[in-house]
């Protein structure tokens, strides 16, 4: 399961951080913070909250891509060198 | 929301040469090339979608990987960004395009594939402008934030805790990134040309309160002031930087965050109107030629457009911020699908999260040249600011204050007058007007070598 | 105003239509049209910012209401469109503006926290659980008296730490409070007096309580707004009381009215609540499409502080205006099928709970308390059958809802 929150649409009502504290938090006074990938067990807590936003900002899905597993790319590392962009 | 207006197109709009059964490519898959992708499924299309993208990652979500992975609270795999239902796609990723025939109609990969097209989605974004001298760039421990891959290495990198990270560049992506060194206990010195944070964006006075927001917490903060030079050791390690104002710091880690670089150059021939400031479109983000002719097959969206704002005239508008990446990608697909019917009007919105405020902007405050706090006190970091342009409101900028910026984005739409002049029950009596240009701390250095500023007058801030 | 009101959706319309549409509003408060003000909403809506006879605006398209939530020239103290209060009387969060607005509800909402709402989930089924098995001898029950009255009360006394023999005495001033959320003119005297008794004794009471919680704070949240926190004030005196009483007025009837309305409702769409009982965790967006399609809070009343141009129009400064929040969850320029209860709709952007620095403090606990109850009350009750529809509905227009809902049922299961 993967969350994403449009935060320019996001006025920091802190609905979802009631309705999935384990998923979302304000980490300050209009700052909200969330797990984007959240364990499954979460999945209710999840919805509870994406139903709750009242700008409809919270979308939650399975991870796009062309396998469900996110993580099965290949791991790049080094820093300067993969900035290069199309060539 | 954007689906509805989608939803009400009329059934009579003319098709726009997309067959049931047509391929469409979308290069760049990342934000708008998956909402793209996403809308044309929505809205009904059947045939093919082939995906290409540079990275061997599915599509993520950039803006956590200044801040929360690069705190260590979220891992850098974990940004894959969710998609809404299934979808049916080909996806070429960790190849880059590197060509584009449109009299073909056809899009060479990298690893000499060629793709046939009914519709094209230019979707390639932008890349972090890398530091220029690259024997300085190539020294261990500079890095750029752009990628999941840097934000995981320079993750890696501020959890072994140098003692002191230089960072170049006072932009959001350079503010948030010395905001969480601030977070995790490191020093940090920021480096920035002009004579405050987000001045490029958010002019003068803004830039002001985010330089005092930054000194409050513990940032060695150095406007007005450039790198002259980066050193390394004997083995290739940073070890010290020479700053302009003759500072000699020694330092593990630079983040050079200078901005972003258009993937501009796979269109080198196609004939569309391309230079460093991306893509020229229509409103319907139909790619213009170098004749100026919009190509009904080619469409643009994300970082890498520039269009004409119907609300801004004049210059056109290259906005690098995640809304606008969905809002135009699904646009895109409906100029696709139903030809041109739908304009991409959205107001740029941008947002930031930074030593524990919230930013919030809407609008384009980067051209501006009045400023005005017309909610809250800058003294408690919590205020709305308008930004006026010949008389006219157009941008707005909330510190702390998020659920106010909608009135303003009204007040753009509706070319209110600036500066609004209103009874406001927080509203600072008297409401003083400043100019955005003004140097907010002493006079302005020189700009010489500044690394494009007209893309920071543009106020296109980097989409992380 | 005083001719026929006709009940059956037909007649509405045509009535509707055939109403000027200054004079709209008036029907809007007239009581015979609380069963279903929704025609006349839609005929409100043909004009989305109008000026009623009587000088009020009312503001019922979507995107007008929108606009005027968020606006800074709009103000909650409705002495700036002329409106006299009640004399030497302290105004609660909801009445103000900022800066003091925002003293006061962020008091509340830093001891309004997650964790404290969910741990009131387990008093909710268990308060449900009781009612439920009180209700249980009898084959036809009034959900409003018997389970959707007494719940939330009891939760807010929870909150609030009112010792359980005291609860009693706040049903019936919460009751009587509600009244004076709604600025409906044909309250007669008789009606005033007895809020304003409420009032008094409520207040009493709270003084007293809170004079207490001084001395001995516990958990609850009245002793944590006697001590503040971090970043918010302690409240004191009057400030506490008038805060207090809003969370039990607001709180309460609101409550009644979600779980109220949201039985009627499936009731009126057996094949939506045959779909629920399979499908409990529909509750979620069905909560969602529940206050758009019926909300608790129908409108607002705010004041403009400066000439306003929406939709279109102009609102002079000085103006008593009416946010319509209920037409505006019905405004088809926003909603496919705004007149179809859609237990998933998505994306489901309503005003169930307002907008803007006014959006309901209350919301997450109102949520849960519908979250626990509507799937309690759908698997308990055996066969439940409206006894009469539409039911008979309180007085007040701006927080609608039946004062009764008699339902036959088979029986009560344990």
């Amino acid at each position: 399961m993967r969350v994403v929150v449009d935060l320019a649409r996001c006025q920091s009502y802190g609905q979802c951080v009631f309705a999935a504290p384990e998923v979302f938090e304000l980490t300050g006074p209009e700052v909200l913070e969330y797990d984007s990938a959240p364990s499954d067990h979460l999945r209710e807590q999840a919805e509870r909250a994406r139903a709750a936003c009242p700008v409809q900002a919270i979308t939650i899905g399975p991870a796009a891509g062309p396998t469900r597993d996110a993580t099965a790319a290949p791991p790049r590392s080094a820093a300067i060198d993969t900035v290069g962009g199309q060539r | 929301m954007e689906v509805g207006v989608e939803h009400r197109l009329s059934p009579t709009s003319t098709a726009a040469g997309l067959p049931d059964d047509g391929h469409v490519v979308i290069v760049g898959a990342s934000l708008a090339g998956l909402h793209g992708a996403e809308a044309l499924r929505e809205q009904g299309f059947a045939g093919q979608i082939t995906l290409v993208g540079e990275e061997p990652h599915p599509p993520y979500d950039r803006p956590p990987l200044s801040k929360r992975v690069l705190a260590g609270r979220m891992s850098a795999d974990d940004t894959g960004l969710p998609q809404r239902e299934d979808f049916e796609a080909q996806w070429r990723l960790g190849t880059a395009a590197v060509s584009l025939d449109r009299a073909a109609k056809t899009v060479t990969l990298a690893d000499g594939d060629v793709l046939g097209f009914d519709k094209l989605l230019i979707a390639t974004g932008a890349r972090a402008r890398p530091w220029p001298k690259v024997h300085e760039a190539a020294l261990g421990g500079v890095f750029s934030i752009r990628t999941r891959d840097d934000a995981r290495a320079l993750q890696a990198r501020l959890a072994t805790r140098p003692r002191r990270v230089l960072v170049i560049g006072a932009g959001f992506v350079g503010s948030e990134a010395a905001s969480v060194c601030r977070e995790l206990g490191l020093d940090v010195t920021v480096v920035e040309r002009s004579p405050a944070p987000l001045v490029g964006a958010l002019g003068g006075p803004a830039g002001s309160a985010a330089g005092r927001l930054q000194r409050r917490h513990g940032v060695d903060l150095r406007t007005n002031t450039s790198v002259r030079s980066l050193e390394g050791d004997g083995v290739g390690r940073l070890r010290r930087a020479a700053l302009s104002d003759g500072d000699i710091l020694d330092v593990d880690v630079a983040i050079v965050a200078l901005g972003a670089v258009r993937n501009v150059e796979w269109l080198a021939g196609s004939a569309l109107s391309v230079d460093g400031r991306g893509v020229r479109c229509d409103a319907y983000c139909r790619a213009v030629d170098s004749a100026g002719q919009p190509d009904d097959d080619v469409l643009v969206a994300g970082d890498i457009a520039r269009w004409p704002h119907p609300l801004f005239d004049g210059e056109l508008l290259a906005v690098e911020h995640w809304d606008n990446a969905v809002r135009q990608a699904r646009v895109a697909a409906v100029t696709m699908l139903h030809g041109p019917v739908l304009q991409h009007t959205a107001l740029p919105a941008f947002w930031s999260n930074q030593f524990g405020v919230n930013i919030k902007s809407v609008g384009v405050p980067a051209r501006a040249d009045q400023f005005a706090v017309v909610q809250g006190s800058v003294e408690n970091s919590a205020f709305v600011a308008a930004y006026g342009q010949q008389g006219r409101v157009i941008g707005a900028l909330a510190v702390n204050m998020p659920r106010a910026l909608d009135a303003y984005a009204t007040m753009i739409t509706n070319r209110a007058s600036f500066p609004p002049v209103a009874r406001i029950p927080d509203a600072p009596d008297p409401i003083r007007v400043l100019d955005t240009a003004l140097p907010p701390l002493g006079q302005a250095a020189p700009d010489a070598g500044r690394p494009q500023p007209d893309e920071q007058r543009a106020g296109a801030r980097p989409s992380l | 105003m005083s001719d026929h009101i006709p009940t059956t959706a037909r007649s509405l319309v045509d009535l509707a239509a055939s109403t000027p549409q200054q004079d709209l509003f008036a029907r809007v408060l007239d009581q015979r049209s609380r069963p279903n003000p929704y025609p006349l909403y839609a005929a409100l809506r043909r004009q989305p910012v109008s000026r009623q006879a009587d000088g009020t605006w009312v503001v019922s398209g979507y995107d007008e209401i929108a606009a005027l939530l968020h606006d800074p020239r709009i103000s909650s103290d409705m002495r700036n469109a002329g409106q006299e209060s009640a004399p030497g009387a302290e105004k609660s969060f909801i009445l103000r503006d900022p800066p003091s607005h925002d003293r006061l509800r962020g008091a509340v909402m830093a001891r309004f926290t997650p964790a404290v709402v969910e741990s009131l989930r387990a008093d909710v089924r268990r308060i449900t659980g009781e009612l439920l098995d009180a209700a249980g001898s009898q084959g036809r029950i009034d959900l409003v008296d018997e389970v959707a009255y007494p719940l939330p009360v009891s939760v807010i006394c929870k909150l609030l730490g009112i010792p359980p023999e005291d609860e009693a005495r706040f049903h019936v001033w919460a009751d009587t409070l509600a009244r004076s959320l709604d600025r409906d003119p044909d309250m007669t005297q008789e009606e005033a007096d007895q809020i304003q008794h409420a009032a008094d004794a409520l207040a009493d009471y709270l003084t007293q309580f809170t004079a207490e919680r001084a001395k001995n704070p516990g958990e609850d949240l009245i002793s944590g707004l006697l001590t503040g926190g971090a970043h918010t004030e302690p409240l004191r005196g009057d400030e506490l009381v008038v805060t207090t009483r809003l969370l039990l007025i607001a709180g309460h009837e609101t409550t009644v009215n979600l779980i109220t309305n949201g039985m009627l409702t499936l009731l009126r769409h057996p094949d939506i609540l045959t779909r629920f009982r399979r499908e409990p965790a529909l509750v979620v967006p069905m909560v969602e499409e529940l206050v758009r399609y019926e909300p608790s809070v129908q409108f607002r009343y705010r004041a403009t502080l400066d000439d306003i141009d929406v939709g279109g129009t102009t609102i002079p400064g000085g103006s008593a205006v009416v946010l319509l929040l209920a037409a505006g969850s019905r405004d088809p320029h926003h909603f496919d099928q705004p007149e179809q209860f859609i237990p998933d709709r998505t994306p489901n952007e309503h005003f169930g709970f307002g907008g803007g620095i006014h959006y309901c403090v209350g919301a997450p606990l109102a949520r849960l308390e519908a979250h626990v109850v509507l799937p309690e009350l759908v698997r308990r009750l055996e066969n439940p059958r409206l006894a009469e529809d539409p039911p008979p509905y309180r007085p007040t227009a701006a927080l609608r809802g039946p004062r009764h809902l008699w339902l036959n049922v088979d029986r009560v299961r344990p």
